[in-house]
C-alpha cells in the first residue's frame, strides 16, 4: 500500500475524502433519525400509558361525583369512606394474596377458603381452646402456608393445572371448616383482636386500624414487585416459564414461594375478617373469592397496566366497594353486590384484553 | 418449468399479476409500487432481508393487510377485489403454506387434509373409510406413503411440511374444479428452516411435481442456495422496493446477495484465526443423555467449536445438555478449575459457573415477547442494577439502552415489547443479554436462524469479540455456511455420537455438508 500513496491534494483523493465525509454525515443523520424514531414511538406510548395508568383513579372520582349527585349527604361524608375503607381491608389483603400466584402464572382458587379456615381457626383456638390471640394468629398463618405448600406440591409434582388443584383443595378446606366448627358460627372472639382491627381508629382520619395493615401489605408487595429482582423473576416465571428457567431462574422455587405466600396472606385476610366481626362463621368468607378476582384483574388494568400489581389491586377494591356503597345508599337491593363484582370481573378482563390487543389469554 | 405449459396459447396473462402494490404503515412505506408477475408452472423465488417488504407482500396476498389504493392483483386474468378475501382468492386459485404449516397436531392426517372442507362445508354423514382412501390416493399420486389415520403430531417435520403443501395444492384443485385452466398458485412462506437437508430435497421434489401439473409456486426464503436450486425466476425486494426479477439460472449466489443487501459482503471469515486460541478451557467427559453420548470433547479458550449433523443426530441437544436444562443426564464438565457433575447441573448453577445458553426458539425459550426489550436484556444482571431504594425501571432502561446501542438493536427503544422487534434485532438484543455477563462458556443453538444478512454479520462480530476475550463458544447449527464462517473446529454428529472433526481447510460449506451426509450413509 505504501508504495502507491495517492498524490496528496490530487482531485481524486479530494473527491474521495469529500465522498467519505458525505457518507459519514449521512450515516450520522440516519442514526439520529432512527434514534428519534424510537423516541417518538416511546413518547406516544408514554402518553397512552399515562391515560391507562390513571384511568381507574379518574373513573373512581367520576363514580363518586355521579353517585354524590344523587346522595350528596352520604356520598360526600368522610365517615362513609372511613367505614368503607376499614371494612374492605380484608378484601384488599385477599386480592394481594391472589396477585402473587397470578403473577407467576398460577390461579389460586383456594384463597377464600384459606381465609375462612384462618378465620375459623382463630375463633376455635381463642374461644373454644382459650389460646391467646397472637398464638392463634401464628397458627392460622401457618395453616395458610401449609395449604399453599400442599397446592404447590400437587401443581408441580404431578404437573396439574393450578386451577383444578386449588379448586379441589378449596372445596376440601370448606369441609375442614365445617368439621372444626361443627357447622356453627363461633362468637366471642377476644376484644384484643377486635380492637386491633376495627375499634382503634387512629387520628386524624378515623379509619379503622385494619385498613393500615392492608395499606402496609400493599406497600410491601408493591415494593417487591416493582423494585426487587425477586419481583422481576416472579414476572418472568409467569410470562415465560421456559425462558425464565433457561435464564437461570429456579422456576419451581418461585412457584412454590408464590403459592405459600398466597396461603399466608389469605390467612392474614382471615385474621382481619375475624377481627372485624368478632365471630367466625363457616361459609361467609367463601363469598369473597369473586370480589378478589374482580379486583385483581381490574387492578391489572391500572397503575402498572398489563401487570398484576398491588397498588392497582388496592385501588380496584375500593373502586368496586365505592360503587356498591353508593348503590346501597340509593336503596338498591343486596343483589347489586353480585352484579357489580361479577360484571366488574368480566369488564376488567375485557379491558385488559383490549390493552393487550385482544390476544388470546394463555 | 416446461415451455409447453407456459406458452400455451391464450395463457399469456400469467398466473398471478401484481400491479403497483404499495403499503404504508404509520407513514413508512413498507411496499413501494411493486409490480410482479408469476408465470404458469414456474417456481418464483421471493427474496429479501428482514424489513424488505417480503412479508408485507405475502400478508396483502393473504388478506391480512389492505394495500394502498391504485393496486391491482389478478389471478389467471381475473382481478381480485382488494383487500383480498380468503374465499375469493382460494376460488381463483391462491393457496398458502406458512412456516408454521397450520396443521392441527392432535388430529389425523385425513382430518387435516380435508380441514378446509370440514370447516366450511356441511356434511352430516362423513364416511371416514372413503375419506381415508381418498387421502391415500392423493398421497400415492405424489408417490408418498403417509398413513391417513396417523396423528399429525406423530409425523416427522418433513412429512408435516409435505402434508401442508399437498393440502394447499388439493384445496386449490377443489376450489377451482370448474376451471381446469387454473391449476393454482401456491405460496410457500419459508417452509424449510426447520427441515433437515434431506427433507428439503423431498419438499423440492413435491414442489416440482406440483409445477409439472401446471401449478405455480412462490417460494419465499432466506436461503439463497435453496432459491438457486428450486426456482426458475426470483424477485428480490429491498426496503419495500422491487430491486430486480432475475432468471435464476443466469444469476450467481453473490449476485443475489448483492441485490438483497445492496452491497457486497466480503467472504472473509469473521473469526480471526488461531492467534487468540489458548489452552483447553472446557472439558466434557462421558456426557450422556437419552439420545446422545457418551461424548468426550474439549473447547479451548477463545475457540469457537461448531457441532452439526443431520436433524435427529442429536447435535442440537448438546448445548442444552451442557447447560443442565434437561433431566436424565450424566457425565462431568470441567471448566477452568471447577469440576461439575452434569447430573446435578441446573441452569441456575450453570450461570454461576459462567455458562450461558441462548436457545434457538427466540420467543419460546430465549426471550419473552410480552415484556420489554429492557426487562429481557437485564434479567441476568438485575442484582447489579439495584441502588439503595431497590431496582429502578429507569436504571434498567438506561442499562438496556447502553447494551442495545452497542449491539446495534433497532429501533433503539428498550421500552418496546420484545415481540415488536424483527427477528434479527430481537436476536441481537438476546445475544447482548448474555454477552454482558462475560461468559466463560457460551452455548448457542442456531444463533442466526431467521435473521437477515446484515444482522447475521453483526452477531458474528459480537461472537468473535467474545472469543477474543477468552470465552469458549459452542455453536450448534445446521447452517453449514455459518459454521464455516465462524468456527475454528466443527464436530459432525450422527446417531448421538461424534463421527468426524473438521479443522482448518476442511472448514467450508461443501465439506461440512459432505461429512453430514456421509455420516448417515456410513451408519445406515
Amino acid at each position: 500500500m505504501t508504495e502507491y500513496p495517492p498524490p496528496a491534494g490530487s482531485s481524486v483523493s479530494l473527491a474521495m475524502q469529500q465522498y467519505q465525509a458525505r457518507i459519514q454525515q449521512l450515516e450520522s443523520k440516519l442514526n439520529r433519525f432512527e434514534a428519534s424514531l424510537g423516541d417518538r414511538q416511546v413518547s406516544r406510548r408514554d402518553w397512552k400509558n399515562g391515560a391507562e395508568r390513571y384511568g381507574l383513579l379518574i373513573a373512581w372520582a367520576l363514580l363518586i361525583l355521579v353517585l354524590g349527585a344523587f346522595k350528596p349527604a352520604q356520598m360526600f361524608a368522610w365517615n362513609s369512606y372511613a367505614v368503607m375503607l376499614g371494612s374492605n381491608a380484608m378484601i384488599v389483603v385477599l386480592t394481594l394474596a391472589l396477585i402473587i400466584p397470578l403473577t407467576t402464572g398460577d390461579f389460586d382458587m383456594s384463597v377464600a377458603s384459606v381465609m375462612g379456615l384462618s378465620s375459623m381457626l382463630i375463633a376455635v383456638l381463642n374461644v373454644k381452646l382459650g389460646m391467646a390471640i397472637p398464638g392463634a394468629i401464628v397458627l392460622a398463618v401457618l395453616a395458610g402456608c401449609v395449604v399453599g405448600a400442599i397446592n404447590a406440591f400437587f401443581i408441580l409434582y404431578f404437573g396439574i393445572h393450578s386451577l383444578i388443584v386449588t379448586l379441589g383443595t378449596g372445596y376440601f378446606i370448606n369441609g375442614v371448616i365445617l368439621w372444626i366448627s361443627n357447622s356453627n358460627t363461633i362468637a366471642g372472639v377476644s376484644m384484643d383482636l377486635i380492637k386491633a382491627v376495627i375499634l382503634i381508629k387512629p387520628w386524624p382520619l378515623g379509619i379503622p386500624l385494619g385498613f393500615y395493615y392492608a395499606l402496609l401489605l400493599t406497600g410491601i408487595i408493591w415494593y417487591v414487585f416493582q423494585y426487587t429482582s425477586l419481583g422481576r423473576r416472579l414476572l418472568f416465571v409467569g410470562r415465560g416459564r421456559e425462558v425464565a428457567r433457561l435464564s437461570g431462574v429456579n422456576v419451581n422455587r418461585m412457584r412454590v414461594g408464590a403459592m405459600v405466600s398466597s396461603g399466608a396472606i389469605a390467612a392474614i385476610a382471615g385474621v382481619l375478617y375475624t377481627g372485624m366481626r368478632g365471630t367466625a362463621d363457616p361459609s361467609s368468607a367463601l363469598a369473597f373469592l369473586l370480589p378478589a378476582f374482580a379486583a385483581a384483574f381490574l387492578g391489572s388494568t391500572t397503575i402498572y397496566p398489563g401487570r398484576f400489581n398491588a397498588p392497582g389491586a388496592f385501588v380496584a377494591v375500593f373502586f368496586l366497594s365505592t360503587g356498591i356503597m353508593g348503590l346501597n345508599f340509593l336503596g338498591v337491593d343486596s343483589f347489586v353486590q353480585n352484579l357489580f363484582y361479577g360484571g366488574g370481573l368480566v369488564i376488567a378482563v375485557s379491558i385488559s384484553q383490549l390493552i393487550r390487543g385482544r390476544k388470546p389469554m394463555d | 418449468m416446461t415451455p409447453e405449459v407456459s406458452n400455451r396459447a391464450g395463457h399469456e396473462a400469467g398466473a398471478l399479476e401484481i400491479r403497483h402494490l404499495s403499503k404504508r404503515f404509520d407513514g413508512a412505506l413498507a411496499l413501494d409500487d411493486v409490480s410482479l408477475s408469476v408465470k404458469r408452472g414456474e417456481v418464483h423465488g421471493l427474496l429479501g432481508s428482514n424489513g424488505s417488504g417480503k412479508s408485507t407482500l405475502i400478508k396483502i396476498l393473504a388478506g391480512f393487510h389492505a394495500p394502498q389504493p391504485g393496486a391491482s392483483i389478478s389471478l389467471y386474468g381475473e382481478p381480485l377485489s382488494l383487500p383480498v378475501t380468503g374465499p375469493q382468492a382460494r376460488k381463483y386459485g391462491l393457496a398458502f403454506v406458512h412456516q408454521h404449516l397450520g396443521l392441527i397436531p392432535t388430529l389425523t392426517v385425513t382430518e387435516n387434509l380435508y380441514l378446509g372442507k370440514l370447516a366450511t362445508a356441511d356434511n352430516w354423514n362423513i364416511n371416514w373409510d372413503i375419506a381415508h382412501q381418498q387421502a391415500r390416493d392423493v398421497f400415492s399420486s405424489f408417490s408418498l406413503s403417509l398413513d391417513p389415520t396417523a396423528e399429525v403430531g406423530s409425523l416427522s417435520a418433513v412429512q408435516q411440511a409435505l402434508l401442508a403443501i399437498i393440502r394447499a395444492f388439493v384445496s386449490v384443485q377443489q376450489a377451482s374444479a370448474d376451471h381446469a385452466d387454473r391449476p393454482g398458485v401456491l405460496i410457500l412462506d419459508e417452509p424449510t428452516p426447520f427441515l433437515p437437508a434431506s427433507g428439503v430435497e423431498q419438499l423440492f421434489d413435491l414442489v416440482r411435481q406440483c409445477t409439472s401439473l401446471g401449478a405455480s409456486v412462490i417460494f419465499v426464503s432466506h436461503d439463497i442456495d435453496e432459491v438457486l436450486q428450486i426456482t426458475d425466476r426470483a424477485t428480490v425486494l429491498r426496503d419495500g422496493q422491487l430491486i430486480d426479477t432475475v432468471v435464476t439460472a443466469n444469476t450467481s449466489h453473490s449476485e443475489f446477495v448483492e441485490r438483497i443487501i445492496g452491497r457486497q459482503i466480503e467472504p472473509e471469515r469473521t473469526q480471526s484465526g488461531a492467534s487468540h486460541i489458548g489452552a483447553p478451557r472446557v472439558r466434557i467427559k462421558a456426557a450422556k443423555a437419552a439420545a446422545i453420548g457418551p461424548l468426550d470433547l474439549s473447547i479451548r479458550a477463545g475457540e469457537t467449536l461448531g457441532v452439526t449433523g443431520l436433524i435427529g443426530s442429536g447435535f442440537d441437544q448438546l448445548p442444552g445438555l451442557i447447560y443442565g436444562s434437561q433431566s436424565n443426564i450424566s457425565g462431568t464438565l470441567e471448566l477452568d478449575h471447577n469440576t461439575i457433575d452434569l447430573a446435578w447441573l441446573k441452569p441456575e448453577h450453570a450461570l454461576r459457573y459462567g455458562i450461558v445458553y441462548l436457545p434457538a426458539d427466540r420467543l419460546g425459550e430465549a426471550g419473552i415477547g410480552s415484556l420489554s426489550v429492557a426487562d429481557n436484556m437485564c434479567l441476568p444482571v438485575m442484582q447489579k442494577l439495584k441502588n439503595a431504594f431497590g431496582l429502578q425501571q429507569s436504571q434498567i432502561d438506561r442499562h438496556a439502552l447502553k447494551l442495545a446501542t452497542e449491539a446495534g438493536v433497532k429501533p433503539l427503544a428498550p421500552q418496546l415489547p420484545l415481540a415488536a422487534l424483527s427477528g434479527g434485532n430481537a436476536q441481537k438484543a438476546l445475544m447482548a443479554k448474555w454477552l454482558q455477563v462475560e461468559p466463560k462458556l457460551l452455548l448457542l443453538n442456531e444463533p442466526t436462524q431467521g435473521v437477515d444478512v446484515g444482522a447475521r454479520e453483526q452477531i458474528w462480530k459480537a461472537l468473535a469479540n467474545t472469543a477474543k476475550n477468552g470465552a469458549a463458544i459452542l455453536v450448534a447449527s445446521t447452517d453449514y455456511d455459518q459454521l464455516a464462517q465462524i468456527c475454528d473446529r466443527v464436530l459432525i454428529f450422527s446417531r448421538g455420537e461424534i463421527v468426524a472433526e473438521l479443522t482448518a481447510d476442511e472448514l467450508n460449506k461443501k465439506t461440512i455438508a459432505e461429512y453430514c451426509y456421509r455420516s448417515i450413509s456410513q451408519t445406515a
